[in-house]
């Protein structure tokens, strides 16, 4: 009885993942090496789910998503810094992919912002206190 | 507060308005293209995706023709819209390869027996691998690839009766 | 019937705004039998509004195919909760919510309020009804909640599992109330502009609004984040999403302000920085209310997708910012200058506290846009996410927190008396704080070792303006203000410990299993079939043991039929040192099933603060509220 509804429970769940195969292999098992595992973990939350609506490859059950940190913690297991992997993404997707903004004329705004704001406060408090001095 | 000062806040209200009516106007384009176009085909080696079609390397896409690339699966349902687009691009003299990707042998030959193989080569990509070095990021896509290996064209999503003279003009472009 | 009446209330009410407006506008008549008028008005509305609300949570409760709203978000074998709460589970319920507030904030204030000058009244009413006006047209003509639908459906198509949770009857309500609590902070602050009447009154008149509201955010935000962590079986708390930043910036320009109207209210001063604050802190929320409805930002929270309704929205902000703003930038000169303070006083450190939360606001606000304003400029589409969020954010916040050890010390006006031996016990601990983690744990990041160190300073530096005072006789402000500090180094300690010391693990075991995570140990026991109201699961049951005690956890894979969806019910121990958090995954080939778990010790008091901070905030409000009524039974008896 209990085996019959186990299987109706597995066959009603519509299959999140589309294609029939099993996930990667390193999709979801972690790297031997802890300091690896690490910087592996570090970069897959930086990268963008290229399939969902807003969350990085760590946090996504999406197949492509599971299949980008098979890739990620294969080549980091192979030597391969993950500034080079996030390059090599972002060469395919754009910018996009990648959570952090990278540093170029478009985004310094960006990046300058809090010291801009920051400065900005500063010079606003001097007026004010040299007024009373 | 100063002179300026004052009018800041408004200026900030200003731009915010005028960036966010740009955007209600033009409305995000969700899909991600893939910035491959222009560049060289990634080198990779896939076997056969099924029994006694020949798999696909990036050699056999530099061969002095431009190549249509088509990434499919057979799990995918708007995969079997376009199917008998493909069969008409191939009766126009279109060589096309597959990538397919996430599938099974049994039912790459399924698909092809009921929809029709337009392909000469199809590769398995088990772990969309090749799919992530050309920069796809679902399925449909189909990629012109010249006669260098070089990627020229990008089409995302199925490709409708509409698209097939705007593909077959790209075909023409590269080669 | 049932909503043909509540459609009805709601024109009624739209009406009346339109009154009240007309009569704050004009000067004939008799000033009090006006503001008399005006104040029944403001309350009339409420309770229409109040009325069509209501109007709308008993058809969602009956089921009642027929109106549009209940067929596309309800279903009838839904629990009664889920019914209630699936009412503001979409964009127009939540609207008609949104507004509902928005009209019971004004009848309040028509009923209540008395220290204000009666024009002044009149004129913050007739911002209050401007205000109500365009969100009820944009309700009746963009966003009908309750329209028919002909022929109705045998049932409805169901609401979202993943809002099926306790979180969605707790979650909005609480946040609305917060957002639109700050309207009156607004209104008030553009009648006292157009009135040339910037001063303590407004602030005291302000003050309980500026707190309730406060306390509704920082409640609703701590519920949001931790409703997020449990529902979405990620295991992290924040993810700056554009959703979760629009609740933050109203509360980033709320907590300026609530400490700038305190100083207004108490010592006349900071009088053009607290009513800008009053002017932003609300429109951030309708920024907010407009970045989460119109879909142009991508977002897993995101609910409503709709360019139309946007472009509504969009112009009713316009309109409203930008004329509060003009009437700042026009009336701020004639805002007189209060009692002059120097830097290094209690008036001088709030000022600071208001800059670093503005800039932090500031850098939220630009990050959270800039895709948009990079796509608009160049085309080229890139993604501002947690990395720039935390590395930019996280330093200044800490500063902030490094100058709560300082802040609350200081003395007004002019504090020129030694300072180290105040802040003293705070530094020390901080201090001591620091190396232990250097020498206990050399590995973690720089910055969840400072938020360490800075934490365990601030839990002495809160404390300390209670010394030297007779306990028995410290107002209860300042009760609710320790507790508040005390909650932001609980909530810095819980952030930094799960920043820190988290551990995961990703496995994938079969039946009989073990895989250690932390100090755990996990038994995988087994995998059977559950079945629920409206669900099928699989549930896995994992037994977990570290040392003595042993603890069971049973996370679920579930599948809704309608619609058809599947989640993750993740399962959570809470421990006193932390929470041991378990998710199930899919099943491989070879019969292992995914699992994955994680030991994040002290995690949860991230939210123990935000709820001490709240409970600060309440008893700093209450504290105020039952002053002004012994001040005022004083009055009357002196008069008896």
């Amino acid at each position: 009885m209990r085996c019959w509804l186990l299987a109706l429970a597995l066959l009603a769940a519509p299959v999140l993942a589309d294609s029939d195969l099993p996930s990667a292999r390193w999709a979801n098992e972690q790297l031997p090496d802890p300091r690896q595992e690490a910087a592996a973990k570090a970069l897959m939350e930086e990268l963008r789910c290229l399939v969902c609506q807003g969350q990085s490859i760590a946090d996504s059950d999406a197949e492509l998503a599971g299949d980008m940190r098979a890739l990620v913690r294969q080549r980091i297991a192979a030597g391969e810094k993950p500034e080079a992997v996030r390059a090599w993404l972002t060469e395919r997707y754009g910018d996009w992919v990648s959570y952090r903004p990278p540093v170029e004329p478009l985004t310094w705004p960006l990046w300058i912002m809090p010291l801009l704001l920051l400065g900005a406060g500063a010079l606003l408090l001097r007026k004010r206190f040299r007024r009373r001095g | 507060m100063s002179r300026y000062l004052r009018f800041v806040p408004l200026a900030v209200l200003l731009l915010f308005v005028v960036v966010v009516a740009w955007r209600l106007v033009m409305p995000e384009d969700t899909k991600v293209r893939s910035q491959m176009t222009g560049q060289p085909v990634p080198t990779f080696a896939l076997a056969p995706a099924t029994n006694g079609i020949p798999g696909l390397s990036s050699k056999d896409l530099a061969t002095g023709q431009p190549r249509l690339v088509n990434v499919f699966a057979s799990w995918c349902v708007p995969c079997i819209a376009e199917a008998p687009l493909l069969m008409e691009l191939k009766r126009q003299g279109v060589p096309i390869d597959a990538v397919a990707v996430r599938d099974k042998p049994a039912d790459v030959a399924e698909f092809l027996g009921r929809h029709g193989n337009p392909f000469e080569r199809i590769g398995a990509d088990d772990e969309s691998r090749v799919q992530i070095a050309l920069g796809s990021s679902g399925v449909p896509e189909t990629f012109i690839v010249d006669g260098r290996g070089v990627i020229r064209y990008q089409h995302m999503g199925p490709i409708e009766p509409g698209d097939v003279p705007a593909l077959l003009g790209e075909w023409e472009k590269a080669r | 019937m049932i909503a043909e009446a509540g459609l009805a209330a709601l024109w009624l009410a739209a009406a009346l705004a339109a009154l009240q407006l007309a009569l704050a506008c004009g000067s004939g008549g008799e000033q009090g039998r006006r503001i008399a008028t005006i104040r029944a008005v403001a309350v009339a509305q409420g309770l229409l509004t109040i009325a069509a609300f209501a109007a709308l949570v008993l058809v969602f409760l009956r089921s009642d195919m027929s109106v549009l709203l209940v067929a596309e978000n309800s279903h009838s074998q839904k629990p009664w909760i889920y019914k209630l709460a699936g009412a503001w589970g979409n964009h127009e319920g939540s609207m008609l919510l949104w507004v509902t507030v928005l009209a019971i904030a004004g009848s309040v204030v028509a009923l209540f309020e008395r220290r204000l000058d009666e024009r002044t009244l009149g004129a913050s009413l007739g911002a209050q009804a401007a205000l109500a006006l365009g969100f009820f047209a944009f309700l009746l003509v963009a966003s009908n909640p309750f329209e028919r639908l002909n022929p109705a459906p045998l049932d409805g198509r169901g609401l979202n599992p993943l809002l099926q949770d306790p979180g969605l009857a707790f979650h909005p309500p609480t946040l609305y109330l917060g957002y639109v609590g700050l309207s009156v902070a607004f209104s008030v602050a553009v009648g006292g502009l157009i009135r040339r009447e910037v001063s303590p009154a407004i602030a005291r008149a302000m003050r309980p609004w500026v707190l309730a509201a406060w306390i509704m955010l920082t409640l609703g935000i701590t519920a949001g984040s931790y409703w997020a962590y449990y529902e979405l079986g990620w295991g992290g708390w924040w993810f700056w999403d554009p959703v979760e930043n629009a609740s933050l910036m109203p509360w980033l320009a709320a907590t300026a302000l609530l400490h700038s109207v305190n100083v207004l209210a108490a010592r006349g001063g900071l009088r053009a920085w607290t009513m800008m604050l009053a002017l932003v802190a609300f429109s951030m929320s309708m920024v907010g209310t407009f970045l989460v409805r119109s879909g142009i930002l991508t977002s897993v929270h995101a609910f409503a997708v709709d360019p139309t309704r946007g472009s509504f929205i969009l112009a009713l902000l316009t309109i409203y910012i930008g004329g509060a703003l003009t009437l700042l930038a026009l009336r701020i000169a004639d805002v007189k200058e209060g009692a002059p303070f120097e830097i290094v006083s209690r008036e001088g450190g709030l000022v600071i506290n208001n800059l670093l939360l503005s800039v932090i606001l500031g850098v939220v606000f630009v990050g959270t846009l800039y895709p948009l304003i990079a796509e608009a400029v160049s085309g080229e589409k890139l993604s501002v996410g947690p990395p720039y969020f935390n590395s930019v954010a996280s330093p200044i916040a800490l500063a902030l927190g490094a100058f709560l050890l300082i802040g609350p010390q200081l003395r007004w006006r002019r504090d020129a008396a030694p300072l180290l031996p105040r802040i003293a016990p705070g530094l020390l601990v901080a201090i001591v704080a620091l190396v232990a983690t250097i020498v206990l744990w050399p590995t973690i990041g720089i910055l969840p070792r400072l938020g360490l160190a800075l934490g365990a300073g601030l839990i002495p530096a809160s404390v300390m303006p209670l010394f030297g005072r007779s306990l028995r006789r410290t107002p209860l402000a300042i009760w609710g203000m320790v507790l508040a500090h005390l909650g932001v180094s609980v909530a810095i300690l819980g952030m930094a410990s799960d920043s820190a010391f988290t551990k995961e693990r990703l496995a994938a075991a079969r039946p009989g299993e073990t895989v250690p995570v932390g100090p755990w140990l996990v038994e995988f026991r087994e995998v059977m079939p559950v079945a629920g109201p409206n669900w099928t699961a699989i549930e896995a049951e994992l037994r977990a043991s570290r040392g003595s005690g042993v603890t069971i956890l049973k996370p679920q894979s579930r599948f809704f039929p309608d619609p058809p969806t599947t989640t993750n019910e993740a399962a959570i121990d809470t421990s006193w040192n932390g929470q041991l958090y378990a998710v199930l995954g899919e099943r491989d080939d070879q019969g292992r099933w995914q699992l994955r778990l994680w030991w994040k010790p002290f995690v949860t008091l991230i939210w123990l603060g935000g709820i001490l901070i709240a409970l600060g905030g309440a008893l700093a409000l209450a504290g105020r509220l039952f002053r002004e009524r012994q001040q005022r039974r004083r009055i009357e008896e002196a008069f008896e």
